[in-house]
């Protein structure tokens, strides 16, 4: 990885005196140890008119897989690392960003004793990242850069010229020109580039918090996207935690498939769905299943897909349920959904209410029968259509709970949703959306199948034309409705 | 005084009653193994440190009870050492003995106190125990005598006095149902129903001459001989004559049972064909009637046959119930489990037990009529309406083997048409979750138990998973495979050859073709690798067999394209190329199991192709001319700048060679076109696995395929044979394969000729190594892996684990084969399919 740091001069205030300022003599070049690898300065041009420094970062591919891991496990705590097909050598990362700090720290700080005036004064300034992976693309670069009266200069980089179809890879070639002090420059690429990396090779501590403001004096304060900058400066460290602990057995299966973890494992979707945020609908949903369960006097219940366990929470505040199990097919659901109801610091009488539960609806389970009432909210349509069968006779067939409520998408509602292209559907793992007619269809043969009497209530507002959002059905078994 | 001996049935809760100091721990040393014997003093031992703390008496006694409970549900003679002389202490045993269904004995020792009392002084911690305490026990003991039978004991022996206690002999009886010395063969046949004619066409189609089977062969009658027929008389005419001459043996019916009381006089309603039987034998002699009476009343409510391998019964029998003896048992047998509901002909809904049924043993039944006999879960219903104009039909055990005659004429009206499926319905029922966590699914609100299972393989014993691999498969398993009903092999993973220590390779075949010459390996095909997915084809004739219209799925068991229509057309071109060759014909099946590479890798790939590969490479491109040019203007200033720019135009050369490297396996495809599927093994077809047919007769089967296929979808795979004890052989091995690797290719992979080839130890031998080459690796180890330095670090790899680990995917792999081909339930080869995808996710070096 590579960047260089150029300026202009006159015969009075010459470019070479940016060695003085970078601390670095411009006829040598000069070699730094970092932890990962070698730091090289030199400069390719050093005269009074213009002068250029160059940082140079030799990555050692096999130190970053093997540092700090068991012996031939593949333990490595985030799987990109992991990985000796790695982008580290090459692109603009975190690593670099720590060189620049080592290697230019004093620069970094503004301290210059034999050109003081200098370090102090703007200069005219020009610096080229060849290569900066940038998540969010040449817009965001242009976002972070200008509002610090930086030109930027950002060409996206092909994924491969011999396959133009693939279109272009997350790097960009970055020119900034400006008239900027040279430390804030540098402060500004030190926060910057792991920023648009949106990744760090370490492990995230709490000193972050003060380095990060340390280098944002002056510029971080009033930035329009300090909200993305702060966040994605800190919040990674929850989320490699959470790569290491929870998906590593998931990721390996992806990796059998040649398919990326993020394809298997999307059963959690926290970005859209916390409860901070609550999507409207999403509660009219819970509302609307809460009141079916209460008319259906159930007391005993299975939230199946119980996903990141919200209608558990709800249904815990009603002391009518007494027993409310959870139960999902992703690991990590659960243990995100535990984490919300704060299980480990329920008091025993509340704990004994709620069980959480790993189990897959394509098989019959034996430790769901019994219930009085099961709810498949926002599941069915998460199952390739060929496999319906199998969920419909381990909850109809075998579970056999006298009230089974389930929602699902009406897709015919989708063209009300302005933000929805066309043809989408509403969540990429969705492998099917119903019209009502589709659904009514369905949920005719399964009561007529099981022995169930089926009635549908709206959810959400009932379009005259095409109708509401969810639609919700709930089933009572036969025998049990006398 | 003469021995007494007392019987014992083999499988039964034995119950020692008798006061303190009548010796019933040593009574039970000496007749029954110490394992079999659990006494309250141990007990309370376990649970106070003290065997006299009469204050742990409770918890003593749940401890007792839960040991004794495992080990009756594990089907172990038990005996219970403890006073038992209070009423409630035996009822509680009584109720343990049903609720696992065995007998409850009762062993009385009625030794007088004086003797007692005596004993105890001798026993230092018993010396202090108040004189009132066997007084007390005796009174209640002589209470209690006379009344045990009625408390539910089936047998009760009193011994009274120390010479009958001293003078007792213990024989183990077997159970009437245990008949697994008889190993027939056998030929069980179906509900009769008075049928006699028809029952006498059978015997003949089966071979039996006046009753008897010239080659010794013995007739298992499943019950419901009577009723509703013709002749009921002339069937147990028939049917009684063969058991008593020892040709048959015969198991009753629900009919039966009703008749039978009726024959002793009681009063029951005339229903459901009885009629017609009373009918029939009033016209029949006192002595018949005597004669079927007796007959009745001595059936046994099912057998356990040939080794444990057969069950049968009248109405079906869960595995819990197998040899066990109760009056659960016996009603289970004879008229089933019915949910308590009706259905709209007023007849009661019988329970799919079939369905759940998971035992290793073949249940045969009858009782629910059915169109026509089939397998499901290992059980099998023969009733197929004889008297309803159906037909009445046999199976031949062990060849599994169906026999029927069709009715002569529709004897009595059917109150409603025969199912069109057999109770449990078709083998489209889902799984249990239990089948692939193991017997690890603990009820929803028990303590969480771990889950996690063994699988038993007949190449590699018992093969664990773990619960968090199990759990990790579950989810991609639920999510994202294909139905499980087409979904029957995974592959396994390979290993690598071991690290080679030639300049400049980190793998080398030299190495792959020692190893297994050291495992006495001779003969070995190396077959060209093709860089593509791994993708198993499951091949149907047409779209009506068992598997439908088939299926294509990657090596995790999701569906290789997400457009159905798609696979739709891929299958019919690999359908095509079967029949072309005449596959189906000379293999006698409706379906192929292939094994193949599917190409381009960029097909499935490109995800990982664009976030990882590509970006990769075109991170390099970005960086490496402004670096380069920046050095090469420094150093023209002179600068020294030591080894520097050197350096970073090899690594620049370096990142070119890896763009190169993936690029070979990356090409544009539209539909089907530019798609290729490379098959190098027929795994399986109806009824056999192939996974042990050596390769070069595989390779014969694959080429006929290429070759019959005119859509140039089909492969073939290059493949070169090496003697390994040969060198001129082996050094021709590797010239192949630095010509192939030099050209672009992956490498190969160099499997044993045999294929399934076990070593001198009797170990299985790695089924495959692959053997990669210099450029394809880099993709794998990163561009700049040759530089050697790194390859000096590389070279330190742990293979162990991978080694094992393709052993075991290889073990569970050939079972779930096998599994197949032996015609076994779904959920047995789901079982393995299941566990292969588990072990998928145990850490190991993902670059083996």
């Amino acid at each position: 990885m590579f960047l260089t740091i150029s300026t202009t001069g006159t015969p009075e205030h010459p470019a070479t005196d940016l060695g003085f300022l970078l601390h670095k003599h411009p006829d040598k070049a000069q070699v730094f140890s970092t932890a990962h690898g070698t730091a090289h300065v030199f400069y390719p041009e050093a005269g009074e008119e213009r002068c250029t420094a160059a940082l140079l970062l030799e990555v050692d591919p096999v130190a970053l897989v093997r540092r700090g891991k068991g012996k031939g496990r593949g333990g490595a705590p985030d799987s990109a690392l992991a990985q000796y097909v790695n982008d580290r050598p090459y692109a603009a990362s975190s690593l670099l960003a720590v060189a620049l700090s080592g290697v230019f720290g004093t620069a970094m700080r503004g301290i210059c004793h034999t050109r003081p005036e200098r370090a102090a004064q703007p200069l005219p300034l020009r610096i080229e990242v060849p290569a900066v992976p940038a998540r969010g693309g040449a817009d965001l670069v242009r976002k972070l850069f200008e509002p610090m009266g930086w030109q930027v200069t950002a060409d996206p980089v092909a994924l491969d010229p011999g396959f133009p179809e693939w279109g272009e890879s997350r790097y960009v070639s970055l020119t900034l020109e400006g008239e900027l002090r040279l430390e804030a420059a540098l402060r500004h690429l030190y926060v910057l580039l792991p920023v648009l990396d949106d990744a760090k090779h370490y492990w995230v501590a709490p000193d972050e918090v003060d380095k990060l403001l340390r280098a944002g004096e002056g510029w971080l304060e009033d930035h329009p996207e300090q909200k993305l900058i702060t966040a994605r400066y800190l919040s990674r460290r929850w989320s490699l935690a959470r790569r290491a602990l929870e998906r590593l057995e998931l990721a390996r299966l992806a990796e059998t498939d040649d398919t990326e973890a993020e394809e298997l494992d999307n059963a959690v979707d926290e970005a859209v769905d916390t409860e901070e945020r609550p999507v409207p609908l999403a509660v009219q949903r819970r509302e609307a299943i809460l009141g079916e369960l209460r008319d259906s006097g159930a007391a005993r219940v299975l939230d199946l897909g119980c996903g990141q366990g919200q209608l558990v929470g709800e249904l815990l505040k009603d002391v009518r349920f007494t027993e409310v199990v959870g139960v999902d097919v992703s690991v990590r659901a659960l243990t995100v959904a535990a984490r919300r109801l704060r299980l480990d610091r329920m008091g025993p009488r509340q704990a004994d209410r709620v069980t959480l539960l790993q189990g897959s609806l394509a098989y019959t389970d034996s430790r769901l029968k019994g219930y009085d009432a099961a709810v498949l909210s926002e599941v069915i349509e998460h199952l390739d259509l060929p496999r319906l069968p199998a969920l419909e006779y381990a909850v109809f067939g075998a579970a056999r709970p006298r009230t089974v409520v389930v929602t699902t998408p009406n897709v015919e509602y989708n063209v009300r949703w302005e933000t929805l292209p066309a043809g989408h559907s509403r969540h990429s793992d969705h492998r099917f959306e119903w019209t009502r007619t589709e659904f009514r269809t369905w949920a005719e043969a399964v009561a007529d199948r099981h022995g169930y009497t089926v009635a549908y209530t709206p959810v959400g507002p009932d379009d005259p034309e095409v109708g509401p959002p969810t639609q919700l059905a709930t089933f009572t078994r036969k025998e049990a409705a006398a | 005084m003469t021995t007494r001996t007392l019987g014992v049935p083999d499988l039964s809760l034995v119950v020692l009653i008798g006061t303190t100091g009548s010796g019933k721990s040593t009574f039970g040393r000496k007749h029954f193994r110490p394992t079999e014997v659990i006494s309250s003093d141990f007990c309370r031992g376990l649970v106070s440190d003290d065997e006299n703390d009469q204050s742990a008496s409770r918890d003593a006694f749940d401890v007792l009870h839960y040991i004794a409970g495992k080990r009756l549900a594990a089907g172990r003679l038990t005996v219970v050492d403890a006073t038992n002389v209070q009423q409630e202490a035996r009822r509680q045993l009584v109720a343990l003995a049903r609720e696992h269904d065995v007998l409850p004995v009762a062993i009385v020792l009625d030794v007088p106190e004086k003797v007692c009392a005596e004993r105890n002084a001798r026993k230092p911690d018993r010396k202090d125990m108040p004189a009132h305490v066997i007084p007390r026990q005796r009174r209640e003991l002589r209470r209690g005598l006379r009344g045990l039978e009625r408390e539910g004991f089936r047998k009760v022996h009193v011994l009274r006095g120390v010479e009958e206690v001293d003078a007792a002999e213990i024989t183990l009886e077997r159970r009437f149902n245990d008949l697994r010395h008889l190993t027939g063969p056998f030929d069980i046949i179906g509900d009769i129903h008075g049928c006699a004619s028809e029952l006498e066409t059978l015997l003949a189609k089966l071979g039996y001459a006046d009753g008897a089977h010239p080659d010794g062969r013995t007739a298992v009658f499943v019950g419901d001989l009577v009723d509703r027929g013709p002749d009921t008389p002339g069937v147990l005419r028939r049917v009684m004559g063969m058991v008593a001459a020892g040709t048959a043996l015969c198991v009753p019916g629900n009919h039966e049972n009703k008749l039978g009381r009726w024959l002793k006089g009681r009063k029951v309603q005339h229903t459901h064909g009885l009629a017609e039987s009373i009918e029939q034998l009033e016209r029949e002699d006192d002595t018949f009637r005597d004669e079927v009476r007796t007959f009745v009343d001595g059936l046994v409510s099912h057998y356990v046959l040939d080794g444990g391998n057969l069950v049968v019964c009248h109405a079906g029998l869960p595995e819990k119930f197998h040899g066990r003896t109760s009056g659960r048992v016996r009603g289970h047998a004879l008229y089933g489990d019915t949910t308590g509901e009706t259905d709209e002909f007023g007849l009661p809904v019988r329970y799919p037990w079939a369905e759940d049924y998971r035992g290793r043993a073949a249940v045969v039944y009858g009782h629910t009529p059915v169109p026509q006999a089939s397998w499901l879960n290992n059980t099998i219903c023969l009733d197929t309406g004889a008297v309803f104009g159906g037909k009445l039909t046999a199976l031949r055990w062990p060849e599994r083997e169906l026999v029927d005659v069709p009715a002569e004429q529709v004897w009595y009206e059917p109150v409603k048409p025969l199912a069109t499926e057999a109770p449990g319905g078709a083998d489209g029922r889902p799984l249990d979750l239990a089948d692939v966590l193991g017997i690890g699914v603990s009820p929803a609100r028990a303590k969480p138990r771990a889950w996690g299972s063994i699988v038993e393989t007949r190449h590699m014993g018992r093969l664990a998973v773990r619960e968090e691999n199990a759990a990790a498969a579950l989810e991609v398993m639920s999510r994202f495979a294909v139905d499980p009903r087409v979904l029957m092999y995974l592959p396994p993973t390979m290993a690598p050859t071991a690290t080679s220590d030639v300049e400049g390779y980190l793998e080398h075949p030299a190495e792959a073709f020692a190893a297994y010459r050291a495992d006495g390996v001779r003969e070995v095909v190396c077959e060209e690798k093709h860089m593509g997915s791994r993708a198993v084809a499951l091949v149907t004739r047409d779209g009506d067999g068992r598997f439908g219209a088939g299926a294509l799925h990657t090596r995790t068991g999701r569906p290789f394209f997400d457009d159905a229509e798609l696979t739709g057309r891929f299958l019919d071109r690999v359908r095509a190329a079967v029949t072309g060759a005449g596959l189906w014909e000379e293999l006698d099946t409706d379906w192929l199991l292939l094994d193949a590479e599917l190409l381009p890798w960029s097909l499935k790939a490109t995800g990982l192709l664009r976030h990882q590969y590509a970006a990769v490479g075109a991170a390099a491109r970005a960086v490496f001319p402004g670096a380069l040019g920046a050095l090469e203007a420094a150093q023209a200033r002179g600068v020294d700048t030591g080894g520097l720019l050197a350096r970073q135009r090899d690594r620049s050369a370096d990142a070119d060679a890896f763009t190169e490297a993936y690029r070979r396996y990356c090409w544009t495809t539209e539909g089907l076109e530019g798609v290729q599927l490379a098959p190098f093994q027929l795994l399986a077809s109806e009824g056999r696995s192939h996974a042990g047919v050596p390769h070069d007769r595989q390779l014969a089967w694959l080429d006929r395929l290429v070759e019959a296929d005119g859509s140039g979808l089909l492969r073939r795979t290059g493949r070169l044979f090496v003697d390994t004890s040969d060198e001129a052989s082996v050094a021709a091995g590797v010239d192949w394969w630095l010509k192939l690797t030099a050209s672009g290719g992956e490498g190969m992979v160099v499997k044993p000729l045999a294929a399934l080839v076990r070593n001198a130890d009797g170990r299985l031998v790695q089924p495959g190594v692959k053997c990669r080459g210099r450029e394809y690796l880099r993709i794998i180890y990163g561009p700049e892996y040759t530089r050697p330095d790194n390859l000096a670090r590389l070279r330190q790899r742990f293979l162990g684990h991978k080694r094992s680990l393709a052993q075991r995917e290889y073990a569970l792999g050939l079972e779930s084969l096998d599994r197949l081909a032996d015609g076994e339930p779904l959920w047995r080869v789901h079982e393995a399919v299941f566990a292969v995808l588990a072990l998928e996710s145990e850490p190991v070096d993902p670059r083996l």
